[in-house]
């Protein structure tokens, strides 16, 4: 018996390794032909589908110049309405530069996608953070119980609302409001990065919560009973107390933040145009490949899944670094 | 005499019976005075009245008084009148406290024994590398420790931990330390260590000591007090509690015929 036991939980051990292993080999496949054409430069490479005259394609300048198709958002209400007017540039109506150059090639750069994608998840972590960690704050130790219960009850729910409804909740209620204290556009990096905030903050804080509740009552009340404050028990004991579970909760919510599609499919406009500002639209990989997905073939296909890998590596580097570096002196 | 507990009753939130009942009884100075009697007795809610660290958790209630010694003024202050901050803060420097289990803080050795100082506002560096030598020295624990002050106190054993735990008490420099069986999760190497320390230390400050032990209650204090199911029986010198109780209920726990 034992020994079935043992078995089934080594192969279903091996399994999330032969299921790792599996999804990096076959987005490397399916990437494998923008590889080659591209090369690292993809990644600093802010063209995105453009034509460009043979000789040119390799030398991939860092600072281009933004799309023609990104003078399509004249006005916010366009992008509102039909983004997907602004997202078919993978379509093939490049026939004009085609008349001016039969020698010319499509070149593909995941710059814009790759910077959207860091920077939202880093305002979505810079907001979420120091809300969440205060939330938990509370409910682990200021609270009394017949307060504590109820909001941590409702956080937890918070955390289970699908986030596509962020994503409409934040595209007409939340990003009006944004753009009317900032100015700016409604969809932008910053609206996105909030309401990714918002998403990954109840998870957060209950994790946190959970954590700073696992800190024995005696440990706290030796501090207490040398003379420290309610701020110094918290600051001193119970946030290095519960210090793996904290990261453990950011470490997940960074996964989720880094891979979220719909809720910032809504907001943060989803045009290749790298932003100059932080209220500037632009678009992130997840968002990029979900658009896009539907209509690409060929080389276009390709570096949808090159930019897969590369948002593949991002996450797991993430997460791996922020193990290995916080970690490492936690036992 | 440093603290004198006068009339006190204690009934813990949403109890419905005091748990605590009329205790009188005192803390004579720079003597050791223990507390036995049966689990359950409220043994500890005695000792973590004295220091008020019951008020972490609300609802509690307090009757009676515990006076403590004002060693600036020679006055006896009654410690059930504290509201503020800032006298429990002061209240719990003078009263330290150890409890049964170590409880090491999550940091260095070193940062472990700091932590009072710091709190208690001295900044100097030197003083607090001082005072923390000193404090290991009297926790008996220095020539064990002093090549590894920057390592994670959780790495010591239990023994250790304990002497540590003492230390970090020891280097405020309180008047009064409460100890709720604090060899009780220890063998008897460390237990024996602990209470040499303990009987070390009187020469500085005045001790209370809960104690599941008779033996250890007879070893090292002066005076004794046993309570049983919230009372007060018996208050007196350790050698009369031991070899000539006045109350039946005591001879009775004393030679071993319940508890
Ligand atoms: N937090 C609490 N709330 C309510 N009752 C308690 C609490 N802690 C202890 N008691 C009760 O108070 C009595 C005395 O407990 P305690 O002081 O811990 O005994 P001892 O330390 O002598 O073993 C016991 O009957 C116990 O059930
Ligand atoms: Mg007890």
């Amino acid at each position: 018996m034992e020994k079935i036991f043992q078995k089934i939980s080594l192969s279903s051990a091996s399994l999330v390794f032969v299921i790792l292993i599996g999804i990096f080999i076959t987005l490397f496949n399916a990437s494998k032909p923008a590889i080659d054409e591209f090369g690292f430069n993809f990644i600093t490479d802010a063209r995105w589908n453009e034509e460009v005259p043979l000789d040119d394609a390799k030398k991939a300048p860092a600072s281009v110049e933004i799309n023609l198709d990104d003078m399509d958002f004249a006005s916010n209400d366009e992008i509102l309405l039909d983004d997907d007017m602004l997202l078919d540039e993978s379509g093939d109506d490049d026939i004009l530069f085609d008349e001016e150059d039969s020698q010319t090639k499509t070149v593909y750069g995941g710059l814009i996608p790759i910077v959207g994608t860091l920077l939202t998840t880093a305002i979505a972590l810079a907001f979420a953070l120091p809300i969440a960690m205060g939330i938990a704050v509370f409910l682990a130790e200021i609270a009394p119980k017949n307060i504590s219960h109820p909001v941590g009850i409702a956080i937890e729910l918070l955390a289970a609302i699908p986030s596509i409804i962020f994503g409409m909740w934040g595209l007409y209620y939340f990003a009006p409001i944004v753009a009317d204290l900032v100015g700016g556009y409604q969809v932008s990096l910053l609206t996105a990065g909030l309401v990714l905030g918002i998403m990954i903050l109840p998870f957060m804080a209950a994790i946190t919560r959970d954590s700073m509740n696992t800190t024995p009552d005696v440990l706290k009340e030796s501090a207490y009973a040398m003379g420290a404050t309610k701020f110094e028990v918290i600051k001193d004991i119970i946030f290095p107390y519960s210090k793996v579970g904290i990261i453990g909760s950011i470490i997940l919510a960074l996964g989720r933040a880094l891979g979220e599609t719909m809720a910032v499919a809504f907001l943060i406009g989803s045009i290749f145009s790298l932003p100059q500002a932080i209220n500037d639209p632009t678009i992130s990989i997840p968002v990029a490949m979900a658009n896009n997905f539907g209509e690409a073939s060929g080389l276009g296909e390709s570096s949808l899944f090159y930019l897969a890998l590369i948002l593949f590596v991002i996450s797991f580097g993430v997460i791996s670094f922020a193990k290995l570096y916080f970690l490492k002196g936690a036992k | 005499m440093v603290m004198s507990i006068e009339k006190f009753s204690f009934t813990y939130a949403g109890a419905s019976a005091p748990s605590l009942k009329n205790i009188n009884m005192e803390i004579a100075k720079n003597k050791i005075t223990s507390l036995i009697g049966p689990s359950g007795c409220g043994k500890s809610t005695l000792l973590r009245s004295m220091n008020r660290i019951h008020d972490l958790y609300p609802g509690n209630k307090y009757d009676g008084k515990i006076k403590l010694l004002n060693e600036d003024s020679g006055k006896m202050e009654n410690i059930l009148d504290i509201k503020k901050e800032n006298d429990f803060i002061n209240l719990r420097q003078k009263v330290g406290m150890i409890f049964q289990k170590p409880t090491p803080f999550p940091m260095s050795i070193f940062d472990n024994i700091a932590y009072g100082l710091k709190i208690a506002g001295i900044k100097n560096k030197t003083e607090i590398a001082d005072r923390v030598e000193q404090a290991l020295k009297d926790g008996a624990l220095y020539k064990e420790v002093h090549d590894r002050l920057n390592k994670s106190a959780m790495g010591l054993s239990g023994g250790q931990q304990q002497r540590l735990c003492i230390a970090r008490a020891v280097a405020v420099k309180p008047e009064i330390l409460l100890f709720d069986e604090p060899t009780s999760a220890l063998d008897p190497i460390s237990t024996a260590a602990i209470e040499e320390l303990i009987v070390e230390l009187k020469k500085d400050v005045s001790i209370a000591i809960v104690t599941h032990n008779m033996q250890q209650a007879s070893r090292i204090s002066v005076y004794t007090a046993f309570m049983y199911l919230g009372d007060l029986v018996e208050f007196d010198k350790t050698e009369n509690i031991f070899l000539n109780p006045k109350e039946k209920q005591t001879e009775d726990y004393i030679t071993g015929r319940f508890g």
